[in-house]
Protein backbone atom coordinates (compact mmCIF):
# COMPACT_ATOMS: atom_id res chain seq x y z
CA UNK A 1 0.00 0.00 0.00
CA UNK A 2 2.69 2.75 -1.40
CA UNK A 3 1.76 6.27 -1.56
CA UNK A 4 2.29 8.90 -3.30
CA UNK A 5 5.48 10.24 -1.66
CA UNK A 6 7.16 6.74 -2.19
CA UNK A 7 6.44 6.03 1.34
CA UNK A 8 6.89 1.97 1.06
CA UNK A 9 4.20 1.58 3.99
CA UNK A 10 1.40 2.42 4.76
CA UNK A 11 2.38 2.23 8.70
CA UNK A 12 -1.00 -0.03 10.37
CA UNK A 13 0.87 -1.07 13.52
CA UNK A 14 -0.24 0.24 16.75
CA UNK A 15 1.05 3.38 18.20
CA UNK A 16 3.05 1.97 21.32
CA UNK A 17 4.71 5.20 22.56
CA UNK A 18 7.03 2.93 25.54
CA UNK A 19 4.21 4.82 27.99
CA UNK A 20 3.68 3.75 31.06
CA UNK A 21 -0.04 2.98 30.84
CA UNK A 22 1.28 0.65 28.04
CA UNK A 23 3.47 -1.52 30.45
CA UNK A 24 1.22 -1.89 32.60
CA UNK A 25 -1.30 -3.13 30.34
CA UNK A 26 1.42 -5.71 28.79
CA UNK A 27 1.60 -6.80 32.40
CA UNK A 28 -1.71 -7.07 33.22
CA UNK A 29 -2.25 -9.04 29.50
CA UNK A 30 -0.11 -11.80 31.14
CA UNK A 31 -1.31 -11.80 34.34
CA UNK A 32 -5.00 -11.44 33.19
CA UNK A 33 -4.50 -14.59 30.98
CA UNK A 34 -3.62 -16.66 33.96
CA UNK A 35 -6.76 -15.35 36.18
CA UNK A 36 -8.69 -16.42 33.50
CA UNK A 37 -7.54 -20.13 33.40
CA UNK A 38 -7.88 -20.01 36.93
CA UNK A 39 -11.39 -18.78 36.57
CA UNK A 40 -11.71 -21.72 33.97
CA UNK A 41 -10.75 -24.61 36.06
CA UNK A 42 -10.32 -23.30 39.92
CA UNK A 43 -10.07 -27.29 40.95
CA UNK A 44 -6.22 -26.63 40.47
CA UNK A 45 -6.61 -24.55 43.63
CA UNK A 46 -8.12 -26.26 46.07
CA UNK A 47 -5.59 -29.23 45.23
CA UNK A 48 -3.27 -27.23 46.01
CA UNK A 49 -4.54 -26.60 49.20
CA UNK A 50 -4.69 -30.12 50.96
CA UNK A 51 -0.84 -29.63 51.70
CA UNK A 52 -1.06 -26.76 53.78
CA UNK A 53 -4.12 -28.08 55.14
CA UNK A 54 -2.29 -31.13 55.77
CA UNK A 55 0.76 -29.97 57.87
CA UNK A 56 -1.05 -27.58 59.92
CA UNK A 57 -3.87 -30.16 60.83
CA UNK A 58 -1.43 -33.29 61.24
CA UNK A 59 2.05 -31.64 62.42
CA UNK A 60 1.00 -28.57 63.68
CA UNK A 61 -1.44 -29.96 66.38
CA UNK A 62 1.09 -32.79 66.91
CA UNK A 63 4.09 -29.79 67.89
CA UNK A 64 1.71 -28.18 69.88
CA UNK A 65 2.36 -30.57 72.74
CA UNK A 66 5.62 -29.94 72.39
CA UNK A 67 6.68 -26.85 74.72
CA UNK A 68 9.35 -24.00 74.01
CA UNK A 69 9.48 -24.01 70.33
CA UNK A 70 7.46 -21.10 70.01
CA UNK A 71 8.95 -17.59 71.48
CA UNK A 72 6.79 -16.15 74.68
CA UNK A 73 3.88 -17.46 75.36
CA UNK A 74 2.42 -17.74 71.74
CA UNK A 75 0.83 -20.96 71.38
CA UNK A 76 2.79 -23.15 68.56
CA UNK A 77 -0.51 -23.40 66.07
CA UNK A 78 -0.09 -19.16 66.33
CA UNK A 79 3.28 -19.80 65.22
CA UNK A 80 3.11 -22.36 62.73
CA UNK A 81 0.16 -20.71 60.58
CA UNK A 82 2.48 -17.70 59.38
CA UNK A 83 5.15 -20.29 58.08
CA UNK A 84 2.62 -22.62 56.84
CA UNK A 85 1.21 -19.75 54.97
CA UNK A 86 4.32 -18.66 53.63
CA UNK A 87 5.08 -22.04 53.01
CA UNK A 88 1.85 -22.44 50.85
CA UNK A 89 2.88 -20.13 48.82
CA UNK A 90 6.33 -20.75 48.62
CA UNK A 91 5.52 -24.39 47.24
CA UNK A 92 3.39 -22.94 44.33
CA UNK A 93 5.27 -20.48 43.36
CA UNK A 94 8.87 -22.71 43.07
CA UNK A 95 7.30 -24.58 40.43
CA UNK A 96 6.06 -21.68 38.65
CA UNK A 97 8.97 -21.81 36.35
CA UNK A 98 7.44 -25.26 34.89
CA UNK A 99 4.51 -23.29 33.39
CA UNK A 100 6.69 -21.44 31.78
CA UNK A 101 8.81 -24.70 30.16
CA UNK A 102 5.54 -25.90 29.16
CA UNK A 103 4.91 -22.71 27.04
CA UNK A 104 7.83 -23.16 25.46
CA UNK A 105 7.16 -26.52 24.54
CA UNK A 106 3.61 -25.61 22.96
CA UNK A 107 4.99 -22.58 21.53
CA UNK A 108 2.23 -19.88 23.93
CA UNK A 109 5.98 -18.54 24.74
CA UNK A 110 7.06 -17.66 21.26
CA UNK A 111 3.76 -16.22 21.12
CA UNK A 112 4.40 -13.68 23.88
CA UNK A 113 8.36 -13.27 22.99
CA UNK A 114 7.87 -12.10 19.47
CA UNK A 115 5.11 -9.50 21.06
CA UNK A 116 6.70 -5.61 21.46
CA UNK A 117 5.94 -6.13 25.07
CA UNK A 118 9.35 -5.44 27.25
CA UNK A 119 10.43 -8.78 28.50
CA UNK A 120 10.16 -7.19 32.65
CA UNK A 121 6.77 -6.94 31.55
CA UNK A 122 5.99 -10.48 30.50
CA UNK A 123 7.82 -11.95 33.41
CA UNK A 124 6.47 -9.20 35.71
CA UNK A 125 2.67 -10.42 34.49
CA UNK A 126 4.03 -13.75 35.18
CA UNK A 127 4.78 -12.95 39.27
CA UNK A 128 1.76 -10.80 39.47
CA UNK A 129 -0.20 -14.21 38.44
CA UNK A 130 1.80 -16.58 41.25
CA UNK A 131 0.70 -13.49 43.74
CA UNK A 132 -2.96 -13.61 42.94
CA UNK A 133 -3.04 -17.60 42.99
CA UNK A 134 -0.90 -17.30 46.13
CA UNK A 135 -3.91 -14.60 47.81
CA UNK A 136 -6.67 -17.29 46.64
CA UNK A 137 -5.26 -19.99 49.04
CA UNK A 138 -4.14 -18.00 51.61
CA UNK A 139 -7.84 -17.25 51.91
CA UNK A 140 -8.31 -21.07 52.77
CA UNK A 141 -5.16 -20.90 54.97
CA UNK A 142 -6.98 -18.39 56.88
CA UNK A 143 -10.64 -19.91 57.01
CA UNK A 144 -8.54 -23.38 58.38
CA UNK A 145 -6.53 -21.02 61.03
CA UNK A 146 -9.74 -19.51 61.88
CA UNK A 147 -11.25 -22.80 62.96
CA UNK A 148 -8.12 -24.15 64.77
CA UNK A 149 -8.40 -21.05 67.00
CA UNK A 150 -5.44 -19.24 65.93
CA UNK A 151 -5.54 -15.80 67.62
CA UNK A 152 -5.62 -13.95 63.87
CA UNK A 153 -5.27 -10.11 63.96
CA UNK A 154 -9.08 -9.05 62.08
CA UNK A 155 -7.74 -5.22 61.65
CA UNK A 156 -8.40 -4.62 58.33
CA UNK A 157 -5.13 -2.74 57.60
CA UNK A 158 -2.94 -5.93 59.04
CA UNK A 159 -4.83 -8.11 56.95
CA UNK A 160 -4.15 -5.80 53.90
CA UNK A 161 -0.62 -6.03 54.87
CA UNK A 162 -0.73 -10.11 54.95
CA UNK A 163 -1.98 -9.74 51.90
CA UNK A 164 0.66 -7.68 50.44
CA UNK A 165 3.34 -9.82 51.91
CA UNK A 166 1.83 -12.67 50.10
CA UNK A 167 1.83 -11.02 47.16
CA UNK A 168 5.39 -10.00 46.72
CA UNK A 169 6.47 -13.06 48.60
CA UNK A 170 4.86 -15.13 45.18
CA UNK A 171 5.89 -12.58 42.86
CA UNK A 172 9.69 -13.24 44.80
CA UNK A 173 10.01 -17.42 44.62
CA UNK A 174 8.08 -17.09 41.02
CA UNK A 175 10.95 -15.42 39.65
CA UNK A 176 13.11 -17.28 41.06
CA UNK A 177 11.22 -20.33 39.52
CA UNK A 178 11.34 -18.67 35.78
CA UNK A 179 15.07 -18.12 36.27
CA UNK A 180 15.83 -21.40 36.88
CA UNK A 181 13.36 -22.50 34.56
CA UNK A 182 15.08 -20.16 31.68
CA UNK A 183 18.80 -21.48 32.71
CA UNK A 184 17.15 -25.97 32.45
CA UNK A 185 14.51 -25.06 29.71
CA UNK A 186 13.35 -28.89 29.99
CA UNK A 187 10.62 -30.19 32.60
CA UNK A 188 12.33 -32.98 33.92
CA UNK A 189 15.79 -31.22 34.95
CA UNK A 190 13.63 -28.35 36.46
CA UNK A 191 11.70 -30.77 38.50
CA UNK A 192 14.58 -32.36 39.72
CA UNK A 193 16.11 -28.96 40.53
CA UNK A 194 12.83 -27.62 41.94
CA UNK A 195 12.49 -30.48 44.57
CA UNK A 196 15.84 -29.94 45.74
CA UNK A 197 15.27 -26.26 46.51
CA UNK A 198 12.11 -26.59 48.02
CA UNK A 199 13.74 -28.07 51.55
CA UNK A 200 16.38 -25.73 52.29
CA UNK A 201 14.11 -22.41 51.65
CA UNK A 202 11.32 -23.87 53.42
CA UNK A 203 13.65 -25.58 56.35
CA UNK A 204 16.24 -22.61 56.34
CA UNK A 205 13.82 -20.71 57.25
CA UNK A 206 12.01 -19.48 60.33
CA UNK A 207 8.70 -21.10 58.95
CA UNK A 208 8.36 -24.30 61.40
CA UNK A 209 10.58 -22.92 64.53
CA UNK A 210 12.72 -19.75 65.40
CA UNK A 211 16.20 -19.27 64.72
CA UNK A 212 17.34 -18.98 68.01
CA UNK A 213 17.28 -23.16 67.80
CA UNK A 214 19.09 -23.56 64.89
CA UNK A 215 23.61 -23.72 65.21
CA UNK A 216 25.17 -21.28 63.97
CA UNK A 217 25.91 -21.88 60.50
CA UNK A 218 22.12 -22.76 59.42
CA UNK A 219 21.11 -19.10 61.18
CA UNK A 220 23.33 -17.75 59.27
CA UNK A 221 22.26 -19.58 55.65
CA UNK A 222 18.11 -18.38 57.17
CA UNK A 223 19.69 -14.87 57.37
CA UNK A 224 19.83 -14.30 53.59
CA UNK A 225 17.08 -16.48 53.06
CA UNK A 226 14.17 -14.14 51.74
CA UNK A 227 11.54 -16.47 53.27
CA UNK A 228 12.44 -15.80 56.53
CA UNK A 229 11.47 -11.90 56.10
CA UNK A 230 8.23 -13.18 54.34
CA UNK A 231 7.30 -15.17 57.51
CA UNK A 232 8.59 -12.58 59.82
CA UNK A 233 6.56 -10.15 58.63
CA UNK A 234 3.00 -12.99 58.13
CA UNK A 235 3.95 -12.89 61.92
CA UNK A 236 3.95 -9.24 62.63
CA UNK A 237 0.86 -8.52 60.76
CA UNK A 238 -1.34 -11.53 60.94
CA UNK A 239 -1.06 -12.83 64.81
CA UNK A 240 -2.93 -10.93 67.56
CA UNK A 241 0.08 -11.95 69.94
CA UNK A 242 3.14 -12.04 67.80
CA UNK A 243 5.03 -8.92 66.44
CA UNK A 244 7.74 -9.02 63.70
CA UNK A 245 11.61 -9.92 64.98
CA UNK A 246 13.22 -7.91 62.17
CA UNK A 247 10.78 -5.02 61.93
CA UNK A 248 8.33 -4.66 58.96
CA UNK A 249 9.98 -1.94 57.27
CA UNK A 250 13.08 -4.35 57.09
CA UNK A 251 10.78 -7.11 55.99
CA UNK A 252 9.20 -5.96 53.31
CA UNK A 253 12.37 -3.44 52.16
CA UNK A 254 14.26 -7.31 50.98
CA UNK A 255 11.21 -8.43 49.58
CA UNK A 256 10.90 -5.60 47.43
CA UNK A 257 14.50 -5.62 46.81
CA UNK A 258 14.88 -8.75 46.28
CA UNK A 259 11.94 -9.40 44.03
CA UNK A 260 13.08 -6.39 41.80
CA UNK A 261 16.85 -7.96 40.95
CA UNK A 262 15.29 -10.94 40.20
CA UNK A 263 13.09 -9.53 37.83
CA UNK A 264 15.90 -7.72 36.16
CA UNK A 265 17.69 -10.89 35.53
CA UNK A 266 14.47 -13.06 34.34
CA UNK A 267 13.46 -10.21 31.69
CA UNK A 268 17.27 -10.89 30.66
CA UNK A 269 16.71 -14.67 30.36
CA UNK A 270 13.21 -15.20 29.39
CA UNK A 271 14.20 -14.24 26.02
CA UNK A 272 16.85 -17.09 26.00
CA UNK A 273 14.05 -19.75 26.71
CA UNK A 274 12.72 -19.42 23.23
CA UNK A 275 16.05 -20.11 21.31
CA UNK B 1 7.32 2.38 -8.81
CA UNK B 2 10.43 1.88 -6.78
CA UNK B 3 9.44 0.97 -3.17
CA UNK B 4 11.60 -0.25 -0.76
CA UNK B 5 11.06 -4.39 -0.33
CA UNK B 6 9.35 -5.25 2.92
CA UNK B 7 12.15 -7.65 4.24
CA UNK B 8 15.70 -7.18 2.84
CA UNK B 9 18.10 -9.97 4.60
CA UNK B 10 21.45 -9.22 4.36
CA UNK B 11 24.27 -11.84 4.99
CA UNK B 12 22.04 -13.27 7.65
CA UNK B 13 24.29 -16.20 9.57
CA UNK B 14 23.27 -17.95 12.35
CA UNK B 15 25.95 -20.64 14.30
CA UNK B 16 25.27 -23.31 16.62
CA UNK B 17 28.21 -24.76 17.81
CA UNK B 18 30.38 -25.92 14.90
CA UNK B 19 27.32 -25.80 12.32
CA UNK B 20 25.98 -23.04 10.02
CA UNK B 21 21.98 -23.46 10.57
CA UNK B 22 21.85 -20.15 8.31
CA UNK B 23 24.84 -19.50 6.46
CA UNK B 24 25.11 -16.05 4.37
CA UNK B 25 21.80 -15.39 3.32
CA UNK B 26 20.96 -12.32 1.53
CA UNK B 27 17.83 -11.89 -0.49
CA UNK B 28 14.52 -9.44 -0.34
CA UNK B 29 10.90 -9.55 -1.00
CA UNK B 30 8.88 -7.65 -1.74
CA UNK B 31 5.92 -5.73 -0.13
CA UNK B 32 2.43 -7.82 -1.02
CA UNK B 33 4.66 -10.71 -1.70
CA UNK B 34 3.36 -14.27 -0.35
CA UNK B 35 6.92 -15.34 -0.21
CA UNK B 36 7.41 -19.54 0.32
CA UNK B 37 10.47 -20.67 1.82
CA UNK B 38 10.87 -24.49 1.55
CA UNK B 39 13.68 -27.21 2.26
CA UNK B 40 14.39 -30.73 3.75
CA UNK B 41 14.23 -30.45 7.76
CA UNK B 42 17.51 -29.35 8.87
CA UNK B 43 17.73 -27.40 6.61
CA UNK B 44 17.85 -23.95 8.23
CA UNK B 45 13.89 -22.61 7.76
CA UNK B 46 13.17 -22.60 11.28
CA UNK B 47 16.21 -21.03 12.00
CA UNK B 48 15.54 -18.45 9.67
CA UNK B 49 12.33 -17.62 10.47
CA UNK B 50 12.78 -17.22 14.19
CA UNK B 51 15.36 -14.62 13.34
CA UNK B 52 13.54 -13.15 11.08
CA UNK B 53 10.83 -13.31 14.33
CA UNK B 54 13.08 -11.88 16.91
CA UNK B 55 13.45 -14.91 19.04
CA UNK B 56 16.81 -15.67 17.62
CA UNK B 57 19.59 -13.49 17.53
CA UNK B 58 21.57 -13.87 14.14
CA UNK B 59 25.60 -14.41 14.91
CA UNK B 60 26.08 -12.30 12.01
CA UNK B 61 24.47 -10.25 9.33
CA UNK B 62 21.42 -8.94 9.57
CA UNK B 63 17.78 -8.29 8.23
CA UNK B 64 15.20 -5.38 8.13
CA UNK B 65 11.45 -5.56 8.36
CA UNK B 66 9.36 -2.85 7.04
CA UNK B 67 12.46 -0.84 7.58
CA UNK B 68 13.65 -1.68 11.20
CA UNK B 69 16.89 -3.76 11.60
CA UNK B 70 16.33 -6.75 13.57
CA UNK B 71 19.32 -6.90 15.32
CA UNK B 72 19.33 -2.83 15.97
CA UNK B 73 15.55 -2.53 16.94
CA UNK B 74 13.77 -5.53 17.62
CA UNK B 75 11.17 -4.06 19.69
CA UNK B 76 10.06 -2.14 16.44
CA UNK B 77 10.34 -5.32 14.21
CA UNK B 78 7.62 -6.99 16.91
CA UNK B 79 5.12 -4.05 16.39
CA UNK B 80 5.54 -4.66 12.40
CA UNK B 81 4.92 -8.13 12.15
CA UNK B 82 2.59 -10.60 12.79
CA UNK B 83 4.20 -14.12 13.71
CA UNK B 84 2.38 -17.92 14.17
CA UNK B 85 4.78 -19.96 15.20
CA UNK B 86 5.07 -24.08 14.07
CA UNK B 87 4.09 -24.91 17.84
CA UNK B 88 0.61 -24.19 19.13
CA UNK B 89 0.58 -20.93 20.31
CA UNK B 90 -3.16 -19.89 21.20
CA UNK B 91 -3.39 -21.22 24.55
CA UNK B 92 -5.47 -24.20 25.46
CA UNK B 93 -6.78 -22.97 28.49
CA UNK B 94 -8.42 -19.88 27.41
CA UNK B 95 -11.35 -19.27 25.09
CA UNK B 96 -10.85 -17.76 21.47
CA UNK B 97 -11.29 -13.89 22.63
CA UNK B 98 -9.45 -14.34 25.84
CA UNK B 99 -6.46 -15.75 23.26
CA UNK B 100 -7.71 -12.31 21.19
CA UNK B 101 -7.52 -9.43 24.46
CA UNK B 102 -4.38 -11.24 25.62
CA UNK B 103 -1.97 -10.30 22.04
CA UNK B 104 -5.09 -7.35 21.92
CA UNK B 105 -3.09 -5.99 25.42
CA UNK B 106 0.33 -6.95 24.42
CA UNK B 107 0.09 -5.24 21.20
CA UNK B 108 -1.72 -2.39 22.35
CA UNK B 109 -4.54 -1.83 20.48
CA UNK B 110 -6.50 1.04 22.14
CA UNK B 111 -8.89 0.18 25.11
CA UNK B 112 -11.76 1.24 23.63
CA UNK B 113 -10.80 -0.58 19.94
CA UNK B 114 -10.29 -4.20 21.69
CA UNK B 115 -13.66 -5.32 21.71
CA UNK B 116 -15.01 -4.64 18.41
CA UNK B 117 -11.35 -5.74 16.62
CA UNK B 118 -11.38 -8.89 18.42
CA UNK B 119 -15.16 -9.56 17.34
CA UNK B 120 -14.55 -8.59 13.66
CA UNK B 121 -11.52 -10.61 13.18
CA UNK B 122 -12.77 -13.33 14.75
CA UNK B 123 -16.31 -13.00 12.73
CA UNK B 124 -13.78 -12.81 9.89
CA UNK B 125 -11.76 -15.99 10.28
CA UNK B 126 -15.20 -17.85 11.26
CA UNK B 127 -14.70 -17.81 14.46
CA UNK B 128 -17.60 -16.24 15.87
CA UNK B 129 -19.60 -19.01 17.40
CA UNK B 130 -16.91 -20.35 19.24
CA UNK B 131 -15.64 -17.24 20.62
CA UNK B 132 -16.21 -18.30 24.12
CA UNK B 133 -15.29 -21.99 23.99
CA UNK B 134 -11.90 -22.63 25.12
CA UNK B 135 -9.64 -22.96 22.67
CA UNK B 136 -8.42 -26.36 23.54
CA UNK B 137 -11.97 -27.75 22.35
CA UNK B 138 -11.35 -26.02 18.84
CA UNK B 139 -10.06 -28.31 15.57
CA UNK B 140 -7.05 -28.33 14.27
CA UNK B 141 -8.11 -25.69 11.87
CA UNK B 142 -10.20 -23.21 14.05
CA UNK B 143 -6.58 -22.97 16.44
CA UNK B 144 -4.73 -21.96 13.37
CA UNK B 145 -7.75 -19.28 12.27
CA UNK B 146 -7.53 -18.54 15.87
CA UNK B 147 -3.65 -17.88 15.85
CA UNK B 148 -3.84 -15.98 12.36
CA UNK B 149 -6.57 -13.50 13.89
CA UNK B 150 -4.05 -13.43 16.93
CA UNK B 151 -1.49 -12.40 15.17
CA UNK B 152 -3.12 -10.04 12.55
CA UNK B 153 -4.90 -7.86 15.25
CA UNK B 154 -2.26 -4.84 15.34
CA UNK B 155 -2.73 -5.23 11.55
CA UNK B 156 1.12 -5.80 10.50
CA UNK B 157 2.57 -4.65 7.56
CA UNK B 158 4.62 -8.44 7.36
CA UNK B 159 3.34 -11.70 8.52
CA UNK B 160 5.47 -14.65 9.39
CA UNK B 161 4.13 -17.55 9.20
CA UNK B 162 6.00 -21.15 10.35
CA UNK B 163 4.00 -24.14 8.80
CA UNK B 164 0.27 -22.72 8.66
CA UNK B 165 -0.84 -25.98 7.66
CA UNK B 166 1.27 -28.63 9.04
CA UNK B 167 -0.96 -31.20 10.36
CA UNK B 168 -4.57 -30.29 8.58
CA UNK B 169 -6.89 -31.60 6.34
CA UNK B 170 -7.06 -30.89 3.12
CA UNK B 171 -10.27 -28.46 3.42
CA UNK B 172 -8.79 -26.87 6.78
CA UNK B 173 -5.38 -26.30 4.52
CA UNK B 174 -7.43 -24.48 1.67
CA UNK B 175 -9.38 -22.23 4.86
CA UNK B 176 -6.07 -20.55 5.83
CA UNK B 177 -4.64 -20.42 2.73
CA UNK B 178 -8.25 -18.28 1.77
CA UNK B 179 -7.73 -16.25 4.48
CA UNK B 180 -3.85 -15.41 3.74
CA UNK B 181 -4.70 -14.67 0.24
CA UNK B 182 -7.76 -12.41 1.76
CA UNK B 183 -5.29 -10.51 3.53
CA UNK B 184 -2.53 -10.00 0.72
CA UNK B 185 -5.63 -8.98 -1.88
CA UNK B 186 -7.18 -6.88 0.24
CA UNK B 187 -4.59 -5.27 2.65
CA UNK B 188 -1.49 -5.77 0.92
CA UNK B 189 0.13 -7.80 3.88
CA UNK B 190 3.68 -9.32 2.77
CA UNK B 191 4.04 -13.05 4.04
CA UNK B 192 6.59 -15.25 4.63
CA UNK B 193 5.39 -19.16 4.60
CA UNK B 194 6.83 -22.12 4.85
CA UNK B 195 5.69 -25.57 4.61
CA UNK B 196 6.44 -29.13 3.37
CA UNK B 197 3.67 -29.56 0.93
CA UNK B 198 5.09 -28.36 -2.40
CA UNK B 199 1.66 -28.17 -4.02
CA UNK B 200 0.61 -25.60 -2.16
CA UNK B 201 3.87 -23.80 -1.85
CA UNK B 202 3.33 -23.57 -5.54
CA UNK B 203 0.01 -22.94 -6.16
CA UNK B 204 0.10 -20.08 -3.40
CA UNK B 205 3.15 -18.17 -3.32
CA UNK B 206 4.29 -15.61 -5.67
CA UNK B 207 8.14 -16.64 -5.14
CA UNK B 208 10.13 -19.44 -3.69
CA UNK B 209 13.53 -19.99 -1.99
CA UNK B 210 14.77 -23.34 -1.72
CA UNK B 211 17.11 -23.63 1.45
CA UNK B 212 19.31 -26.51 2.16
CA UNK B 213 22.17 -26.73 4.83
CA UNK B 214 21.83 -22.98 5.62
CA UNK B 215 22.25 -22.13 1.69
CA UNK B 216 19.26 -20.60 -0.45
CA UNK B 217 19.82 -22.84 -3.47
CA UNK B 218 17.24 -21.42 -5.58
CA UNK B 219 15.10 -18.58 -5.50
CA UNK B 220 12.56 -17.78 -8.08
CA UNK B 221 8.82 -17.94 -9.14
CA UNK B 222 7.66 -21.44 -9.06
CA UNK B 223 7.34 -20.92 -13.26
CA UNK B 224 11.19 -20.20 -12.97
CA UNK B 225 12.42 -23.20 -10.63
CA UNK B 226 10.36 -25.46 -12.85
CA UNK B 227 11.63 -24.26 -16.54
CA UNK B 228 14.98 -25.87 -16.68
CA UNK B 229 12.95 -29.28 -16.00
CA UNK B 230 11.01 -30.12 -18.70
CA UNK B 231 7.29 -29.33 -19.61
CA UNK B 232 5.58 -31.63 -16.61
CA UNK B 233 8.22 -31.13 -14.07
CA UNK B 234 6.38 -30.02 -10.77
CA UNK B 235 8.00 -28.61 -7.40
CA UNK B 236 8.76 -32.22 -5.92
CA UNK B 237 11.06 -32.74 -9.10
CA UNK B 238 12.79 -29.35 -8.74
CA UNK B 239 13.11 -29.91 -4.48
CA UNK B 240 14.38 -33.30 -5.11
CA UNK B 241 16.93 -32.01 -7.81
CA UNK B 242 18.47 -29.42 -5.77
CA UNK B 243 18.37 -31.40 -2.35
CA UNK B 244 18.50 -34.48 -3.73
CA UNK B 245 16.79 -37.37 -2.71
CA UNK B 246 18.47 -37.89 0.78
CA UNK B 247 17.03 -37.41 4.01
CA UNK B 248 19.20 -34.56 5.67
CA UNK B 249 21.29 -36.01 9.00
CA UNK B 250 22.44 -32.75 9.67
CA UNK B 251 20.48 -31.51 11.76
CA UNK B 252 17.46 -31.82 13.47
CA UNK B 253 17.61 -33.10 17.23
CA UNK B 254 15.12 -35.63 19.16
CA UNK B 255 13.69 -32.53 20.80
CA UNK B 256 12.73 -30.86 17.77
CA UNK B 257 11.57 -34.02 16.12
CA UNK B 258 9.78 -34.59 19.44
CA UNK B 259 7.84 -30.88 19.33
CA UNK B 260 7.03 -31.37 15.36
CA UNK B 261 5.20 -34.48 16.13
CA UNK B 262 4.09 -32.71 19.45
CA UNK B 263 2.38 -30.16 17.53
CA UNK B 264 0.94 -32.36 15.12
CA UNK B 265 -0.61 -34.40 17.77
CA UNK B 266 -2.20 -31.00 18.57
CA UNK B 267 -3.23 -29.59 15.71
CA UNK B 268 -4.74 -32.90 13.96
Amino acid sequence: MSDATGRPFVSTAEPLTGRVGDYLVQTWAVAAAEVQKLVHDPLELLTRAVQPVLLLMLFGEVMARVHGIAPGNLPYIDYLAAGILAQSALFVAIFYGISAIWERDLGVLQRYLSSPAPRSALVLGKAVSAGVRALSQAIIVYALAILLGVGLSFNPLDMLGVAAVIFIGSALFSTLSLIIACIVKTRERFMGIGQVMTMPIFFASNAIYPLSLMPDWLKAVSHVNPLTYEVDALRGLMLKNAVSDYGLALDFAILVAATAALTAIAARLYSRLGY
Amino acid sequence: MTTAPAVSIKQLTRVFGSLAAVDHVSFDIGVGEIFGLIGPNGAGKSTLIRMLATLLPPTSGTASIAGFDIVQSPAMVRRHIGYVPQLLSADAALTGFENMLLSARLYGVPRRERKSRIESALERMGLAPSAHHLAGQYSGGMLRRLELAQSLLHRPEVLILDEPTVGLDPTARDTVWERVLELRDRFQRTMIVTSHLMQEIEKFCDRIAVIDRGHIVALGTPAELKAGLGPNATLDDVFIGLVGGKESEQKGSYGDVRRNRQALREHG
